[in-house]
């Protein structure tokens, strides 16, 4: 690993960071319900790709299954929320 | 650890720290744009461009070690694509409902003044 790409990594991962506190904002914020479902999604998205970031950094392919079953979850989650949300319950 | 080829590590930092900006203008549109049904728009920027920027960074690094091509990436890349829309449609008919539930107008009437903010 060469110091430009650690560097760019780091910076990568400070960048989505922020981008993750902000989106927490939202969460704590929202005015709707809607608003923090959206945001949740949001977070599960940026930690997906932080994962593939780490997947580069550590040089594994292990972190693929890891990032591929969070954007399972985050699918089930948000649509069961979503669900939620437009019918008050989730299984009919 | 195996070194990379020169030309392949500033293609892969290019690509990473681009999808940190990219990720970064979809935190600012999910906090800064004024409705509900805007904001919506916002991470799509990140489960799109971003995932893509990444995935094609993680293949040219894959690839590049000597290991032959490297493409089971884009196994994220068409899972985000199909599920990424379903999750937008099925959260806005929701919104949709909860907002006229509680009484909105929802979509405006035309020529009210809603379209030129």
């Amino acid at each position: 690993m060469s110091a430009l790409l650690s560097v760019a990594i780091t910076v990568t991962l400070v960048l989505y960071a922020l981008a993750m506190g902000i989106g927490l904002l939202r969460v704590m914020r929202g005015p709707s319900a809607q608003d923090r479902v959206l945001a949740v999604d949001f977070l599960y998205v940026v930690g997906m790709l932080a994962m593939l970031v780490l997947a580069i950094r550590y040089d594994s392919e292990m972190y693929f299954e890891g990032a591929l079953l969070m954007v399972l979850f985050g699918f089930v989650g948000s649509v069961a929320l979503a669900k939620f949300l437009l019918r008050g319950e989730v299984i009919e | 650890m195996t070194l990379l080829a020169p030309w392949a590590e500033v293609v892969v930092a290019l690509l990473l720290v681009a999808s940190g900006g990219v990720v970064l203008l979809a935190a600012l549109g999910l906090l800064r744009l004024p409705d509900f049904f805007l904001r919506m728009h916002a991470p799509a920027l990140a489960s799109t461009l971003a995932a893509w920027i990444v995935t094609l960074a993680s293949i040219v690094h894959f690839s590049s070690r000597g290991g032959g091509l490297s493409l089971h990436t884009w196994l994220i890349i068409i899972v985000l694509s199909i599920t990424a829309p379903v999750t937008t449609i099925v959260l806005a008919r929701a919104a949709l409902f909860r907002r006229r539930q509680a009484g909105d107008a929802l979509p405006p009437p035309l020529g009210s003044g809603q379209r030129n903010r």
